[in-house]
C-alpha cells in the first residue's frame, strides 16, 4: 500500500518515509532513463523533503497560485528527485515519472517551468539565484508574505553569476530569502577542495551580509528546525550550508565522484533498492 | 510609462548617469541598480518579471547583451519573460573608446535567440515609439539605440508598429534598407541620388526581428536593386536577414548589396571618422548605390543581348 504524502504537512515519521520513497523512485528513474547525476539527487532529498514536507506554503490544486512560496532548484541537473517529489505531492500523476528522460517525455533531464510545480527552468549553473532575488525584491517592495528558497550545488557556488547575486541580496537586505547550499563536497570531476577551494564557505556568504547557519543535511529535524526559524536575522537574507554526503543512501554510491554520472545498471538497481528499502 | 503604469521597472547596471537618476528619485520602488553586474541584472530582471512586471534593462553597448547572454536566452527568453533589454550606443557611437565599447554583433546575436523581438530605433521619434510598443507587447525584446542627438527623421504622426517597417520616401530605382543608427544617413544619401536623378526608396527597418518580408517582396518586385545598410557587422544583422528572405524566394530577382562593418575589429577614432573609413557615410551609401545599379545595367544589358541572340538562334 503507497503511501499518501499529499496532504501539506507531513508527520515525523511520514517525513522518513517520505525520503525513503523518493530516493526509491529517483533511482528507478535515473536507472530506467540511463541518466546521470544520482549522487547530486541523493545529496539533497532530505532537504527537498522537508521543504515539501513541512516548510513550503505550495499547493498542488494550484501550482500558480500568487501568494505560494517560491522554490528554485538552482542545481537544475537534479531535477529527478525534484519531479518525484512533486509527483508525490500530487502536481501531476506518477505514470510521467517513467517517462523521465524518454523521446517526448514531460519531464527532461534538467529542471523545466513547463512541469507543474517547478517554479523556473534551470541546467545552465549560476542562474537561479538571481531569479531567487527579482522575485523577493518584488515581494519585499509589495510587502508580500511569501518566501524564496533557492538550492545551490557546491560546485554551482564556482560561477561568478552566484556572487554577484549574494552581493546583491545582502545589499537589498532580501530577508525573504533563503538559499540552501547541498554542500556535497563533489563537483563533476572531483572534491570541490581540489577543484576549487570554496572553504571558508560560511564566511565568504558572512562576508557579504548573510546570516548563515550550517547543519547536517540529512538530519530530518535539524533541516526543519533551521529552515522554520528563517530569517535568522532581520534585514538579512538566510542562508543553510546544508553538510551533505554525496549519494546518500547507498552505501556504494556515497562519497563517490562516480555516482556523478554513473547510472545505475540492473544489478546496481537491485543493490540500491535493497539497501533503500531495507532502512526503517 | 511608469507613472502611467507601476508594473514599469528600470534595473540598469550601474551606467546611465546623469539619464537615470531622475527615473530612481521619483519612481524608487520601480528602479533597481544592479551594480556593475550584467548576468545578476539580467536574472533579477527575469525574476521581477515572472511576478508580473514590465522590466526594462539598461546598460551601454554589449554589457546588456553579450555579458549576459546565456540569461537573456534561459532567463528572460526560455521563460517567455516580459524583459525589454535597452542598449546605448548601437555600432561605433563609443568610437575612440575602441572596440571593446563597439556594438557590432548585438543583432546578429540577439535575433538568434528563441522568443526575441529585436528592434533598432532609428530616430527619437522610433526611440519613444519603439519603447512605448515593446512595453505594451508581452515578452522578450531587444531595443538598440543609439549614443543620443541622432536627427529627428520621422514626423510624430508616423505609424510605428513593431514587425512594420516604415516607409520613409517612395522610389523605384534602388530600395534602400536600413535600421537604427544609419537612418538619417540613408535619408541623406536618397536626397542625393535624387539629384542624380536616381528614385530611392527608403525603408526604416527598425523591426529586425520579426522581419517585415512583405516590405522586401514588394521592394524586389517593384525596384531593381536594394541596398541594406546598418552600423553592425555584415554578419548575421539586417543585411543578412534580408539576404535570407531574398535567397529563399525564387520570385525576388534583384541586385542586392549589405552595407555594414567587416567582421573585424576596429582602429581608434571617432565615430565619423570610423564610419567613414567603412563606407558607412552619405558619400558611401551613394556610390554604393550608384554603382549597384550600374552593374545591374550592365548585367541586364548583356542578358537582353544573349536573349535576343538565343531567340535568334
Amino acid at each position: 500500500m503507497a503511501a499518501d504524502f499529499t496532504q501539506a504537512t507531513l508527520t515525523n515519521r511520514d517525513l522518513a518515509v517520505f525520503a525513503r520513497t523518493i530516493r526509491i523512485a529517483t533511482a528507478r528513474m535515473i536507472h530506467r532513463a540511463k541518466s546521470s547525476h544520482i549522487g547530486s539527487c541523493f545529496s539533497m532529498i532530505d532537504l527537498l523533503a522537508v521543504l515539501y514536507g513541512r516548510i513550503l506554503r505550495v499547493d498542488a490544486q494550484r501550482p500558480a497560485w500568487p501568494g505560494r512560496d517560491r522554490f528554485i532548484l538552482s542545481k537544475g541537473h537534479a531535477c529527478a528527485a525534484l519531479d518525484a517529489v512533486l509527483a508525490e505531492k500530487g502536481f501531476f500523476p506518477k505514470s510521467w515519472l517513467d517517462t523521465f528522460y524518454q523521446d517526448g517525455s514531460a519531464l527532461g533531464g534538467h529542471a523545466m517551468h513547463s512541469v507543474p510545480g517547478v517554479e523556473v527552468s534551470t541546467g545552465s549553473l549560476g542562474h537561479g539565484l538571481s531569479l531567487g532575488c527579482g522575485m523577493a525584491l518584488v515581494a519585499k517592495r509589495e510587502s508580500q508574505q511569501w518566501r524564496v528558497f533557492t538550492l545551490l550545488s557546491d560546485g554551482e557556488c564556482d560561477e561568478g553569476s552566484v556572487w554577484e547575486a549574494v552581493l546583491f541580496a545582502g545589499h537589498q537586505q532580501l530577508e525573504n530569502l533563503v538559499v540552501i547550499v547541498d554542500h556535497n563536497k563533489i563537483q563533476s570531476l572531483g572534491r570541490t577542495s581540489e577543484i576549487l577551494n570554496l572553504h571558508p564557505l560560511a564566511k565568504k556568504w558572512r562576508a557579504c551580509r548573510w546570516a548563515v547557519r550550517e547543519i547536517d543535511g540529512h538530519n530530518l529535524e535539524e533541516i526543519e528546525s533551521v529552515l522554520s526559524l528563517v530569517p535568522f536575522e532581520r534585514g538579512h537574507p538566510s542562508c543553510v550550508i546544508a553538510h551533505t554526503v554525496k549519494g546518500k543512501g547507498v552505501s556504494f554510491m556515497e562519497n563517490k565522484v562516480l555516482w556523478h554520472y554513473r547510472s545505475p545498471d540492473d544489478e546496481e538497481l537491485r543493490a540500491a533498492l535493497a539497501e533503500l528499502s531495507a532502512v526503517s | 510609462m511608469a507613472e502611467e503604469d507601476d508594473r514599469v521597472c528600470l534595473v540598469t547596471g550601474d551606467l546611465g548617469f546623469g539619464v537615470v537618476e531622475p527615473f530612481a528619485t521619483q519612481f524608487p520602488s520601480q528602479f533597481v541598480n544592479a551594480g556593475v553586474a550584467e548576468q545578476n541584472m539580467t536574472g533579477i530582471a527575469a525574476g521581477m518579471a515572472l511576478c508580473g512586471k514590465i522590466v526594462f534593462t539598461y546598460s551601454i553597448a554589449n554589457f546588456p547583451t553579450l555579458r549576459c547572454l546565456e540569461q537573456i536566452r534561459n532567463d528572460v527568453c526560455y521563460h517567455g519573460a516580459n524583459v525589454k533589454i535597452v542598449s546605448v550606443g548601437a555600432g561605433l557611437a563609443y568610437g575612440a573608446l575602441g572596440s571593446s565599447h563597439h556594438a557590432t554583433e548585438d543583432i546578429a546575436v540577439m535575433r538568434a535567440l528563441p522568443e526575441m523581438t529585436v528592434v533598432a530605433a532609428g530616430d527619437p521619434i522610433e526611440t519613444e515609439m519603439a519603447t512605448r510598443a515593446l512595453a505594451a507587447r508581452e515578452g522578450a525584446a531587444y531595443l538598440r539605440l543609439g549614443r543620443s542627438g541622432e536627427p529627428v527623421v520621422h514626423s510624430r504622426s508616423v505609424d510605428f508598429q513593431v514587425g512594420k517597417a516604415i516607409r520613409v520616401a517612395d522610389g523605384d530605382d534602388v530600395t534602400l534598407i536600413t535600421t537604427g543608427t544609419m537612418l538619417h544617413a540613408t535619408v541623406q544619401a536618397a536626397r542625393q541620388l535624387a539629384q542624380e536623378g536616381i528614385a530611392a526608396r527608403i525603408i526604416s527597418m527598425h523591426t529586425i526581428k520579426p522581419l517585415d518580408t512583405d516590405a522586401l517582396y514588394e521592394a524586389a518586385r517593384e525596384t531593381r536593386a536594394i541596398i541594406t545598410v546598418e552600423e553592425h557587422s555584415i554578419v548575421g544583422g539586417l543585411g543578412s536577414a534580408v539576404a535570407e528572405v531574398l535567397a529563399e524566394n525564387l520570385e525576388c530577382h534583384v541586385h542586392f548589396k549589405r552595407m555594414g562593418l567587416p567582421s573585424t575589429f576596429t582602429a581608434v577614432g571617432s565615430r565619423e571618422f570610423l564610419a567613414k573609413f567603412y563606407s558607412l557615410s552619405v558619400e558611401g551609401i551613394v556610390e554604393s548605390a550608384m554603382q549597384l545599379l550600374e552593374r545591374a545595367d550592365a548585367r541586364d544589358d548583356s542578358q537582353s543581348v544573349a536573349a535576343t541572340i538565343a531567340a535568334g538562334a
